[in-house]
């Protein structure tokens, strides 16, 4: 592994506390429209008794996903040995840490009961997909902040490699939680399918890629480290590939409804006639987020950091397009609780849910993003998680 | 003379010994009473146990469209005052009103907490705050129920609510609270003390007696009778959940 003499500290220039600024402002925000739903309740967010998930929940299981996908190019450098990987081992375990400390403080504060944290931390239920989660969270965070140690430490080198393979072990585990969050609700007609879980897998990847291309560029640009083009290359046609793989996944999951007998409807809503539903799959996702993206990541084999930008940028947008669609048009579909009646009643049975995001959860979901950006940044300025010198070749 | 003198000697001496003996029985008994009087009130600390399984028997047959005399007496029971905002206003029990796509057969019931047998919201629930009680009663911890909703999303017949603004003047029996989760308790402090929901009570009251409560498990009881006379079936049978309420006529 690479030794920590190679690596440096971020330097504190015009641009770091422009940057540290944003993300501490955007967490700031975060915090004051978590107050204000805490305090006035959540009747002030556009979430309600039918849609009960609402935009805090697409920007914490982004988050979570992205997280652990942010590991990749560190388990490509330690537990597939590719050492172009290794100077960039260190940032993608720290942007893991810190995308993921991002969701979970969105997740917890979005709760109806924030204060109840400790309550969530010692009454379990095993049985549930929830409480599992805690568990592969926390040990998430725990088991790479070992990984680091092991890269830090040149006495610890040695153990990185199954650090790396605990870690990338873990993360696999972890993804395939956070899928079955989803998988298991059986009522729901959107929901509750097993292939979410391949699918959330290959949603981390992507979307861990398309971080941590866009966070290597960023932190390598405030420590005016230049980074190496057969890098960005590599990266790039990885992350085609990932993004092609949660297509086919995508079309797997919408192709076994629409061929099982009774389930069109719901297809037909998502695809059709959903409103901002369908919209943001075809545009958002599929056409946004899919195609423009894989065109752009496999046209030209030549560097070009303009293009990673976008092509990653396109990528993170068809991610909350897809989560969107996943999340809150899987809950505004209505559930068939009566099937061969039309349904009416005050509670809104037999149509679908309405929901519009209000501010106060926009800015809870931006702020986990601050949050995360900001721990990166104070990171990488108090320990050296940037290399020296130029990284075109191996470092170290 | 001697006998009378006895006699009235004997008296005084034999009320001492009746009196006395009647002291005594009553200091040796009265600390039974005590703890008779105790062990009767101790009875609601004692685990609920699965001798009943309490259910409930809709007859949309004897439902009336239009009729919400179950929703109002719910919303008094348990204290629920609408904010005038019906998306996010908790609600326990609701008039579901059905139209047969083939046939135009109008239907109308109620729809609350199907207290299922095995609950999906008691599964999904991560610090165990849904949970089953031995009677088959599902209910919510509110004292670690931390809000998440997870509940709700795993429920298959949106039975449940979620508070979403600050409340006041909550009924003593049926604890509520901003930021956590509730659902129908089949009147749960009711049927501790031996009487049946008030949904039921006010649907009898309307002389409509749509609704029959009682012990699934009790065969010679009025539900099982009702459940054995008329067909009836439970809701989503094909999620086999085995719920304590049966419905007849969809």
């Amino acid at each position: 592994m690479t030794n920590s003499g190679t690596f440096q500290v971020l330097r504190p220039s015009g641009a770091f506390w422009l940057t540290a600024g944003i993300a501490a402002a955007l967490a700031l925000m975060g915090l004051a429209g978590a107050h204000h739903m805490e305090t006035e309740g959540h009747y002030v967010t556009g979430m309600n008794n039918r849609v009960v998930w609402g935009l805090p929940h697409v920007f914490a299981v982004f988050l979570i996903v992205t997280a652990s996908g942010a590991l990749n190019i560190a388990s490509i450098s330690s537990v597939f040995g590719q050492a172009l990987y290794k100077p960039f081992a260190r940032i993608s375990g720290l942007l893991a840490m810190a995308l993921l400390i991002g969701g979970l403080t969105v997740l917890v504060l979005d709760l109806g009961r924030p204060d109840r944290l400790i309550i969530a931390m010692t009454y379990y239920n095993f049985k549930s997909i929830f409480a599992w989660n805690i568990f592969l969270y926390t040990g998430f965070l725990a088991v790479i902040a070992v990984y680091l140690w092991m890269m830090f430490e040149p006495r610890m080198n040695r153990l990185t490699r199954p650090a790396g393979t605990a870690s990338f072990i873990w993360r696999l585990v972890l993804t395939t939680g956070t899928g079955l969050i989803f998988g298991v609700l059986i009522a729901r007609e959107a929901l509750g399918t097993l292939v979410f879980v391949p699918m959330f897998i290959a949603m981390s990847l992507s979307f861990g890629t398309a971080v941590t291309l866009l966070a290597i560029l960023l932190v390598f640009r405030l420590s005016q480290a230049p980074v190496g083009d057969e890098i960005l290359i590599r990266l790039r046609t990885l992350l085609a590939y990932f993004v092609i793989a949660v297509g086919c996944l995508v079309a797997v999951d919408h192709l076994t409804r629409l061929y099982v007998a009774g389930h069109t409807e719901v297809e037909t809503f998502l695809l059709m006639e959903g409103g901002i539903y369908p919209l943001f799959f075809w545009a958002g996702q599929v056409l946004l987020g899919t195609v423009i993206p894989v065109i752009l990541l496999l046209a030209s084999r030549s560097g070009g950091v303009l293009k990673t930008v976008i092509a990653s940028a396109l990528v993170l947008l068809g991610a909350f397009a897809q989560l969107y669609v996943l999340i809150i048009g899987g809950q505004a579909f209505p559930m068939d609780i009566f099937p061969g009646y039309t349904e009416s009643s005050s509670y809104y049975d037999g149509v679908v849910a309405g929901y519009t995001p209000s501010f106060p959860e926009f800015a809870l979901g931006l702020g986990g993003i601050g949050l995360a950006a900001l721990i990166v940044l104070v990171a990488a300025r108090v320990l050296p998680f940037v290399p020296q010198v130029s990284v075109k070749q191996p470092a170290g | 003379m001697r006998q009378q003198s006895e006699q009235v000697s004997a008296t005084p001496r034999r009320r001492f010994f009746t009196q006395a003996g009647a002291g005594v029985a009553l200091l040796a008994l009265a600390p039974g009473v005590r703890l008779a009087e105790l062990a009767v009130a101790a009875s609601d600390d004692e685990p609920v146990t699965d001798a009943h399984r309490w259910g409930l028997w809709v007859d949309t047959s004897r439902c009336a469209s239009g009729c919400d005399a179950c929703v109002s007496a719910c919303n008094d029971e348990h204290g629920l005052t609408g904010m005038g905002r019906p998306e996010t206003d908790a609600q326990w029990i609701r008039k579901v009103d059905l139209k047969d796509e083939t046939t135009g057969r109008e239907v109308s019931l109620p729809l609350m907490c199907q207290h299922c047998e095995d609950p999906p919201c008691v599964d999904v629930c991560p610090t165990g705050a849904s949970f089953r009680r031995e009677d088959g009663i599902v209910l919510v911890d509110k004292h670690i129920c931390i809000g998440c909703r997870y509940c709700m999303l795993a429920c298959p017949f949106h039975a449940r609510s979620f508070i979403h603004e600050d409340l006041s003047g909550q009924k003593t029996y049926s604890p509520r609270g901003k930021g956590t989760v509730e659902g129908c308790t089949f009147c749960v402090h009711r049927v501790d003390e031996g009487r049946t929901p008030a949904c039921v009570e006010a649907c009898a009251d309307a002389g409509h007696h749509a609704l029959v409560f009682g012990d699934l498990n009790d065969g010679e009881g009025p539900l099982a009778k009702a459940l054995a006379s008329a067909e009836s079936d439970e809701l989503r049978s094909d999620l086999k959940l085995n719920t304590a309420v049966r419905y007849s006529g969809v």
